[in-house]
């Protein structure tokens, strides 16, 4: 299908249901939906509207249950296992509330654990020297406090120069001035590298520093903001 | 390396104890296996070279007197390749400094040089010199007990008449690699000896010039074995010949089959058992992993990494498990195979016996561990694999808890809320709760067998030679002899008792079925040996019909009421039928009893003894051994007390290391499934019990929460690990019976009660190591952090 060149992920009339133990959960009612190269855009919303399995099916990690979804002209809607891991191999970074560091390997091992498997990658230590921790990178995750472990995690991320970084309430389990050091390393990533960057959060403050504004509600995008005048990462408090 | 190998390795670390506790149990399987399956290898190729290197027979047969030019008729038979006739005897030695008998078998060594068949294999010293009357080679293990070298002298008594003999050569022989006197189960390297002599030499002191009494044949190997051993009978029958035998019924080599069948056997229990338990040990620890790893499973797959990386990435955390254990299994089981090659090499006399690993049995080890690991572990692994990472961003979906058992049958007021919870925490998984029970049960029932046969032998011995068997010494007379022989014997100072007894060799059939066998005539009113049944309760000897041991009663598939065929194999060997008036319940060896006057006047040769058995006074049993020992148609004397003596010399000190040994590997299971349940117990639920901690709980509390789990699994163990471990004696015993010996399976109160404060003691040792961890509980910490 004819797409815009700079568009990134096209897709509409996203359905998704799942069952959660005995429950059936209907996560998302028909999501349509544009993300342009280079773009920071913020997801916003309560918790239950639909943000993180929006995310996992852009990201690769989950398929919908109806409609459609591309990647570039990759059909992440009808790709099978093997193609959808291809895809988040070369092309998705991700980024998680609660890190999801491997206990067991250092900040280096957990950055170089993306890098082994990556087509082009910068080294761990030039990922993290980005994020600012290169003193850090012989520490165990348990020996770093919340916002160096996040950061490690965005290291994680970009160390395979993703063209599109996922981030799922990145800053929530952070305090404020931990939080903010998190953005701006976002920030100078999607500038410097342009990578299309998604942040989920139910923070509005963060909303500030996107180009674009999505509101979700009850498994839909209910409103769309675009902000004339970004903040800077660095003037958020919260 | 690679990150996620630095991955597989830091989480072994973490989990080193329990892994090791795993890998134990592998080792400990393995270890078993290779032993039980290299020493088999190593003993049958052993047994085979030394067979074919020194011309081991086909066929032994043992006659009266048979002139020697009756020997080319022998050579005739269809098949026979090579006969060597010879002089079989029995004689008394006296050694000087041992004040006890010494029985040997005196057996003849051409004067030519060496024998054609059965060649013994020369230690030290040398061959007899051709033409010497006075030289001998004797058997290395009464040389060894004795400190005896070439160069030495002893003193035989043969066929009544003492003469020196000069030691030159010390020998082995495949005919009597197990070397026991006739009649007896155990080896008595100090009491029974054998002694080779020149033929010419032999033929004098048994006065049987040109004539020989025992002769043994070498078949083709295209020849039928029973037809020879039919023709060899016809051939011997009119010179007393006591029929003809293959290599099956020659005594030393049918207890090296029976020792190979229970290595087999034990090559296949124990390994299953613990590689049984490593498969279900690994299964929870991988399963427990797995599930606690779901987020960097997550994160991982997010990243890219595809099923088949993470898959092997948990496979090999597994391999590097059971590779420790493989690596210690088989130094464990090589150093323990070459201890049990030192045991065999006491027991069986082999010029050699190298314990050797095979490529085969090595890939049968590793192969089995792996299996155990695949069986185990698949299934976790596979879910690794397939975990869709959207689903493992998300917490597992909750457990579902329900009132226990306990509860909805109404006993719930009764239970503490403490109590609820482990019980319906052992409830919600009911397969992971019985089969730990289960485990356990086999760690509780290892720790059983091992004290089972030691258990079983007093019983033997106390049936055997205290009940069944009263008197204190035993005669054998040179050849059956009047009445008149006991008589005298009575008046011996010291005496209290005389009875005599009359063997004869018969065959006895039913149907197709035929066994050789002694039939002995005992008095009716004997009281020095006296039958029992099951319950070791006296059967009398019945005036008509025979009484046989339950044993040979199988073999032959009769029952009392049953008419029985015997062939007399001496005199005017008749054949007659016998009605089967009892089953008599006997340990060791099979056999035979009828009447004394019904056998003699089967017999047709008068009133006859081959023997006596004497009651004693214990201060006159010395002299009375040397009268007798004096005496020339006394062939052998026997001592009870000796004899029980020498089994629990024999036997003492490999039970009591069996039990040991025992001991540790049910510790070794034990260990491993209750330290194991107690780790995953204490990961599934560090956070309720931090919370309970939190709430106000003290430690001991928060303890019984999880000890007592394991305290019930251990208990609720207990009574299934007595039922498995009678049954697994039951099947130990049942494989190992024989014509040779018996095992009663009979386990005492004592083993139950060893079996199960042994598994109480093992736990409290898991218990106490857990319990540290419970009081490291960061209780903060597993609050703040989501699960």
């Amino acid at each position: 299908m004819a797409v815009p060149a700079d568009i990134v992920f096209h897709a509409r009339g996203l359905t998704k249901v799942y069952r959660m133990g005995e429950v059936e959960v209907q996560a998302l009612r028909g999501v349509d939906l544009q993300l342009r190269r280079g773009e920071f855009v913020v997801l916003l919303g309560p918790s239950g509207s639909g943000k993180s399995t929006l995310l996992n099916i852009l990201g690769g990690l989950d398929v919908p249950s109806a409609g459609e979804v591309y990647y570039e002209d990759h059909d992440l809607m009808r790709a099978d296992d093997r193609g959808l891991t291809a895809f988040r191999r070369d092309h998705v970074g991700f980024v998680f509330q609660f890190y999801n560091l491997i206990p067991s390997l250092t900040a280096r091992e957990n950055v170089a654990i993306v890098t082994e498997i990556a087509r082009d990658p910068m080294t761990p230590e030039q990922a993290l020297d980005l994020v600012g921790l290169t003193p850090r990178r012989d520490h165990f995750p348990a020996q770093l406090s919340g916002g160096e472990q996040q950061r490690i995690a965005i290291a994680r991320a970009i160390a395979k120069r993703p063209s599109v970084l996922l981030c799922d309430e990145p800053t929530g389990a952070l305090d404020s001035a931990t939080g903010v050091k998190v953005l701006e390393a976002l920030e100078r990533i999607n500038a410097e590298t342009g990578t299309t960057t998604v942040v989920i959060t139910h923070n509005a403050d963060i909303a500030s520093m996107a180009h674009r504004v999505l509101y979700l509600a009850d498994g839909r995008i209910v409103r769309e903001h675009v902000n004339a005048m970004r903040k800077r990462a660095a003037d958020l408090r919260w | 390396m690679r990150a996620l190998h630095i991955k597989a390795l830091r989480d072994l670390w973490h989990l080193r104890s329990q892994a090791l506790a795993i890998a134990l149990v592998i080792a400990a399987g393995l270890a078993n296996l290779v032993m039980s399956r290299a020493t088999l290898e190593s003993l049958s190729e052993t047994r085979q070279r030394f067979y074919d290197d020194h011309a081991f027979a086909d066929v032994f047969a043992q006659a009266r007197r048979v002139p020697e030019p009756v020997a080319e008729r022998l050579r005739e038979i269809d098949g026979v390749q090579a006969v060597e006739t010879r002089l079989v005897a029995g004689a008394n030695l006296s050694v000087p400094g041992f004040d006890e008998p010494v029985r040997a078998l005196m057996v003849s060594l051409p004067d030519s040089g060496e024998p054609l068949l059965n060649r013994p294999y020369l230690r030290a010293g040398r061959l007899l010199a051709p033409g010497s009357e006075d030289e001998a080679v004797i058997s290395e293990a009464f040389a060894e007990a004795h400190g005896f070298a070439p160069g030495d002298t002893l003193s035989a008594t043969i066929y009544g008449r003492q003469r020196e003999l000069h030691i030159v050569g010390i020998a082995l022989s495949p005919e009597y690699v197990y070397q026991i006197q006739p009649g007896t189960v155990f080896p008595d390297f100090r009491r029974f000896a054998i002694v080779w002599m020149n033929r010419r030499a032999l033929e004098a002191a048994l006065d049987m010039d040109g004539a020989f009494n025992n002769v043994t044949l070498k078949l083709a190997a295209r020849a039928r074995g029973d037809a020879a051993i039919a023709a060899v009978d016809d051939v011997l029958a009119p010179y007393g010949g006591l029929g003809a035998y293959d290599r099956e019924d020659q005594v030393s080599n049918r207890f090296l089959s029976e020792e190979l069948r229970q290595l087999d056997t034990m090559a296949r229990i124990f390994p299953t058992i613990f590689l049984g338990v490593a498969a279900f040990l690994l299964n929870v620890v991988v399963s427990r992993l797995v599930g606690m790893q779901r987020d960097q499973i997550a994160i991982l797959k997010a990243f890219g990494y595809s099923n088949v990386a993470i898959g092997l990435h948990y496979a090999l955390l597994v391999a590097l498990i059971v590779g420790v254990g493989v690596v210690v299994g088989l130094l464990g089981g090589i150093r323990l195979g070459q201890w049990m090659a030192g045991v065999y090499q006491d027991f069986y006399r082999f010029p050699f016996l190298e314990f050797r690993m095979s490529g085969g049995v090595f890939l049968l080890g590793v192969g089995v561990s792996l299996l155990a690991a695949f069986v185990g572990t698949a299934h976790a692994v596979i879910a690794a694999a397939r975990l869709p990472p959207a689903e493992a961003m998300r917490p597992p979906a909750p457990e579902r808890y329900r009132p226990a058992l306990f509860e909805r049958i109404g006993l719930a007021r009764w239970l503490s809320q403490s109590t609820r919870m482990l019980l319906r925490n052992l409830e919600r998984r009911p397969w992971k709760s019985l089969l730990s029970v289960v485990g356990l049960a086999f760690a509780c029932a290892i720790m059983m067998v091992g004290r089972f046969q030691t258990d079983a032998i007093d019983y033997m011995i106390d049936a055997q030679f205290r009940i069944g068997q009263r008197n204190d010494l035993s005669a054998d007379f040179t050849e059956a002899t009047g009445p008149a022989a006991a008589h005298e014997l009575r008046a011996l100072p010291g005496v209290r008792q005389v009875e005599g007894y009359r063997n004869v060799p018969v065959i006895l059939r039913h149907g197709v079925r035929s066994e050789r066998n002694a039939l002995q005539g005992l008095a009716q009113d004997s009281v020095l040996k006296r039958p029992v049944d099951r319950d070791l309760r006296r059967v009398p000897i019945p005036a008509e019909g025979l009484l046989l041991t339950d044993y040979l009663a199988g073999q032959l598939g009769v029952g009392v009421g049953d008419v029985v065929e015997i062939d007399v194999l001496e005199g005017r060997r008749r054949s007659v039928q016998a009605l089967v008036a009892g089953v008599v319940n006997e340990y060791l060896g099979v056999n035979a009893y009828m009447d004394l006057d019904a056998l003699n006047r089967l017999l047709g040769d008068g009133e006859r003894l081959s023997g006596v058995l004497i009651a004693a006074d214990v201060e006159a049993e010395a002299d009375l051994f040397r009268e007798l020992e004096r005496r020339p148609r006394v062939a052998g004397v026997g001592v009870r007390r000796l004899a029980i003596q020498n089994f629990y010399e024999t036997l003492g000190e490999s039970m009591g290391v069996f039990t040991y040994v025992a001991l540790i590997l049910g510790g070794v299971i034990n260990f491993g499934v209750v330290y194991n349940a107690a780790r995953v117990s204490l990961s599934e639920r560090g956070r309720d019990l931090a919370s309970l901690r939190v709430l106000g709980f003290t430690r001991a509390e928060v303890s019984y929460v999880l000890v007592g789990e394991l305290v019930l699994l251990v208990l609720l163990s207990i009574p299934l690990g007595f039922v498995t471990g009678y049954m697994l004696s039951l099947y130990m015993a049942v494989s190992m019976q024989s014509e040779l010996f018996r095992i009663p399976v009979l386990v005492t109160a004592p083993t139950y009660g060893f079996a199960g404060l042994a598994m109480l003691a093992s736990t409290l040792v898991s218990a106490l190591i857990v319990q540290r961890r419970i009081g490291r509980l960061d209780l903060i910490g597993v609050l703040k952090t989501r699960e």
